[in-house]
């Protein structure tokens, strides 16, 4: 089965890493195969910035997200730009302090996860990324959440183990909230 | 009187590379001069010829890689000192000798120059100043006086030259010389002291082109330019060389720099040292 | 750990096709790196940046991309495997260069990581626009070998391969790769040091006194000494005899060495050429396409096949020298030909040529994203009659 995955935001939010993390963990320590692909501009920080991961248990024959089944957007750009993209019946994780502009959909299962605020106070708004990749973990369950930690920790600076470790777990568990509260 | 003869190998035969010779150059051409200078150097020397490399670009001068017996480039116009910098970083045992001429040098390749300067990689720079480019007709060049005449500039230069030696000395070449081809001597004292010296290294030899330049400037013949360099020069050896601008009435020339510091090659023979300790996983 | 293990990463990595470029080099035995920071390709060089020092190897970040290339012949002369890496702008620069590595046959590896153009165009947005450049970029006639890779994995295996053919052919070899692949992440597997093939350029057997630089074997090909090692050769961009020698005026010594230059490739051009088919047995319509473009078709070739439509996919691996053969033999069999490419129009001449009289159907792209499977599709469906 072939899963996509979506992530978009702006340069400097750690968009692209989140992405290459989710394949990372599908494809190195879950055995499935796995492949992140990038977009972005010409700024460091600041552009519009998407990253797109395919999993499947099949050899992956286009790498590209057409009809994504899972959506994560961290910017009121990105959720404007990608939101309609959304497959039908697919996820929506958003941070709904970025995204002040939103539209009802019906058809879409929304989580809204204020990863930016978490990770204010955590002291460090550039770990919202991996609070988002908790939630997105408890909530879509796309990886083990262990093999998402390994993906986590080979992809950060060393001394930081502990704070990534942190918001990975405080978004994991804030995400398990939010899938509670809408199956309730 | 045909008496019997007997063939005696001119002494400086093993550094030259017979069977390209005879050369292209034209009667009272400085090339030749540098290229007596350069292999007597070598001699005197006594270096291992397998442990030297001459590369050289486009124009006159360029062909003298062809007729040194060692190991020779001839590269593109304006490119052998990148080329030279490949061969100096993938072997720092050779004794890697670029001479070419001031328009490969300072104009198509004036970059390469200033930057291996800068970055002190151990490689000699001889530079052939005939001011102007003497292979394709006797255009304007980036060392042709203000005012003169050439097939480029029939109402004179506008240009202001370079001023070489300053140019050098400025990048951060640590050692800096420059000689007219009426200084065979001393030219080939610079070149031997080039050549034992580590980190980037420069010499302008100020060269006659009597059969090109000499005419459209109306300088004359090869003995004209070797009356004017006799009249003009003055050894000003570790004077300014930014006050060291050739004009018809001076050309200041001796030793401007001649200085230690670290080489690129140093550098990265200590930070590979370091390095080697430390492998990057994957991932 | 020793020297090879430390350049050779055995194990399963996740990797960008331009990690896995520079890590395929070191694996191959580069040992020199020369090159200017330009976005698509920069991830190559800071790999190399840092991981040559690590294997006792050279990386140096030159003033341009002409001296990036100049420095990677000299380095190439003095007897290291090197390479460069670069993007449209860069390569175009490169090109004079080229030309030189060709003539005086310096095996050397050249990455393209191809971003959009002309000019500056749009540096972090894919392109396959430098594909008839990597042949006809530098002036005169000659023949180059340029692979391109559609998987991360194959980045890693076809730069070895690079190194090899540039060993081997003494030639100027190009990796050519879309930036979807530079920038795309997929696991890679590197072997053992053991089952990589490794090909090293063959050094002269004779006497420095009969040495002749440019005196080719039956292969076409001139065994090749290093300076420093005592041979005191020449080389020159000039028209050159066997010994060297500059040869600017004679007819027949130009004639020699260019058709030499051109038909050492062009003769072992069977033993270059790499493709792959894909459910081309029974097709009735074949895709033609290369790098990111491939997978597009892959998957639009199976969607064909469920919906009953014999459609097969010929996967360009090699692009230089064109696999004309292959396409004529493809041709032969199916009744149209796709060629979707990330350009206006370059790789589908070459295809039209090597068709003859079966129908070619072009569909161009340009910015960024590939086509999608289902414009292929399409495309397969409108050539089914």
């Amino acid at each position: 089965m072939r899963l996509e995955v979506r992530i978009a935001g702006f340069g400097g939010q750690g968009i692209i890493r989140a992405g290459l993390i989710v394949a990372m963990a599908a494809s190195l320590y879950e055995d499935k195969n796995a492949v992140q692909t990038q977009s972005y501009g010409p700024e460091s920080r600041g552009g519009s910035c998407r990253s797109e991961v395919v999993i499947s248990d099949d050899e992956i024959d286009f790498p590209k997200v057409t009809d994504p089944d899972i959506l994560v957007v961290m910017s009121q750009a990105a959720y404007t730009r990608y939101a309609g993209t959304l497959k039908s019946g697919g996820t929506l994780i958003l941070d709904p302090d970025m995204i002040p502009q939103q539209q009802t959909m019906h058809d879409k299962r929304i989580y809204k996860v204020p990863a930016t605020k978490m990770a204010e106070e955590l002291g460090k708004t550039i770990i919202a990324n991996v609070i988002m990749l908790g939630a997105l973990t408890s909530i879509t369950r796309i990886v083990d959440a262990e093999a998402m930690k390994k993906a986590i920790l080979s992809n950060i600076p060393k001394g930081t183990e502990k704070l990534n470790l942190d918001a990975f777990e405080k978004g994991y568990e804030y995400g398990k909230k939010v899938l509670e509260e809408s199956n309730a | 009187m045909a008496e019997q003869t007997t063939q005696i190998a001119h002494p400086l035969e093993p550094f030259l590379r017979k069977t390209t010779i005879p050369h292209i150059w034209c009667p009272g051409c400085g090339d030749g001069t540098i290229l007596n200078s350069f292999v007597t150097a070598l001699k005197e020397l006594e270096v291992n010829l397998d442990k030297i490399a001459v590369i050289s670009g486009i124009g006159c001068i360029g062909r003298i890689a062809g007729y040194t017996n060692t190991d020779s480039f001839h590269t593109t116009h304006g490119r052998p000192i990148p080329f030279a910098v490949g061969v100096k970083l993938a072997n720092p045992e050779l004794n890697v000798i670029v001479i070419s001429g001031d328009g490969d040098l300072f104009a198509i390749g004036g970059n390469h120059f200033i930057h291996a300067a800068r970055r002190n990689i151990g490689i000699k720079v001889i530079c052939s100043n005939n001011f102007n480019y003497g292979m394709t007709g006797g255009q304007q060049g980036p060392t042709t006086p203000l005012a003169s005449r050439t097939a480029t500039t029939p109402f004179g230069n506008i240009e202001h030259p370079f001023n070489l030696v300053h140019l050098a000395a400025a990048s951060g070449a640590v050692y800096v010389a420059r000689w007219t081809t009426l200084h065979v001597r001393r030219m080939t004292e610079s070149i031997k002291k080039a050549i034992q010296k580590e980190g980037f290294s420069f010499i302008e030899i100020v060269s006659p082109c009597p059969e090109i330049y000499g005419k459209a400037s109306k300088i004359g013949t090869a003995m004209d330019f070797m009356n004017w360099f006799k009249k003009a020069s003055v050894i000003q050896n570790f004077s300014d060389p930014a006050q060291a601008e050739i004009t018809a009435e001076k050309i200041p020339v001796g030793e401007f720099v001649d200085v230690e510091k670290p080489t690129f090659e140093k550098l990265l023979r200590e930070m590979t040292a370091q390095a080697q300790g430390k492998v990057t996983g994957g991932a | 750990m020793s020297e090879k293990n430390k350049a050779i990463l055995t194990g399963r990595h996740f990797f960008s096709g331009d990690l896995a470029c520079a890590e395929g080099a070191l694996a191959a035995g580069c040992r020199f790196f020369g090159g200017y920071p330009i976005t698509p390709a920069t991830e190559i060089a800071e790999r190399m940046a840092r991981r040559l020092p690590q294997v006792g190897g050279t990386y140096i970040q030159m003033e341009d991309e002409i001296a990036s290339i100049a420095a990677v012949i000299g380095a190439s002369y003095a007897g290291l495997k090197a390479m460069t890496a670069t993007s449209g702008p860069g390569f175009s620069l490169m090109q004079e260069n080229i030309g030189l590595a060709v003539m005086t046959e310096a095996p050397c590896v050249i990455v393209n990581v191809m971003r959009g153009g002309p000019s500056t165009g749009q540096p972090t947005m894919a392109g396959q626009q430098d594909v008839m450049q990597a042949k006809w970029g530098s002036h005169g006639d000659y023949e180059i070998i340029a692979l391109t890779p559609s998987t991360v994995q194959e980045a890693f295996d076809l730069t070895i391969e690079a190194f090899n053919y540039a060993e081997a052919y003494r030639v100027p070899v190009m990796i050519m790769m879309d930036a979807i692949v530079g920038h795309m992440w997929e696991r890679v597997t590197i072997p053992p040091a053991d089952q990589i093939k490794i090909v090293n350029r063959k050094k002269p057997q004779v006497p420095r006194e009969k040495y002749a630089p440019f005196k080719p074997d039956e292969d076409l090909v001139p065994p090749m000494a290093v300076f420093g090692d005592g041979y005191h050769f020449h080389a020159t961009g000039l028209t050159h005899d066997e010994e060297g020698r500059p040869r600017t005026e004679s007819i027949k010594t130009q004639q020699t060495l260019v058709q030499r230059l051109c038909d050492k490739i062009r003769k072992n051009a069977d033993k270059i050429i790499q493709i792959r088919e894909t459910m081309l047995d029974d097709a009735e319509i074949a895709v033609v396409a290369y790098g990111i473009e491939a997978r597009a078709a892959w998957s639009a070739v199976r969607k064909a096949r469920n919906a009953g439509i014999k459609a097969g996919l010929l996967r360009l691996i090699t692009l230089w020298p064109f696999p004309e053969k292959q396409v004529a033999e493809v041709a032969k069999k199916v009744k149209t030909i796709v060629v979707p490419e990330m350009n206006y129009g370059q790789l589908v001449r070459e295809v039209e040529r090597a068709a003859k009289t079966t129908p070619v159907t072009f569909l161009s792209k340009l910015g960024e994203e590939p086509h999608k499977p289902e414009e292929i599709l399409e495309a397969i469906k409108g050539g089914k009659h």
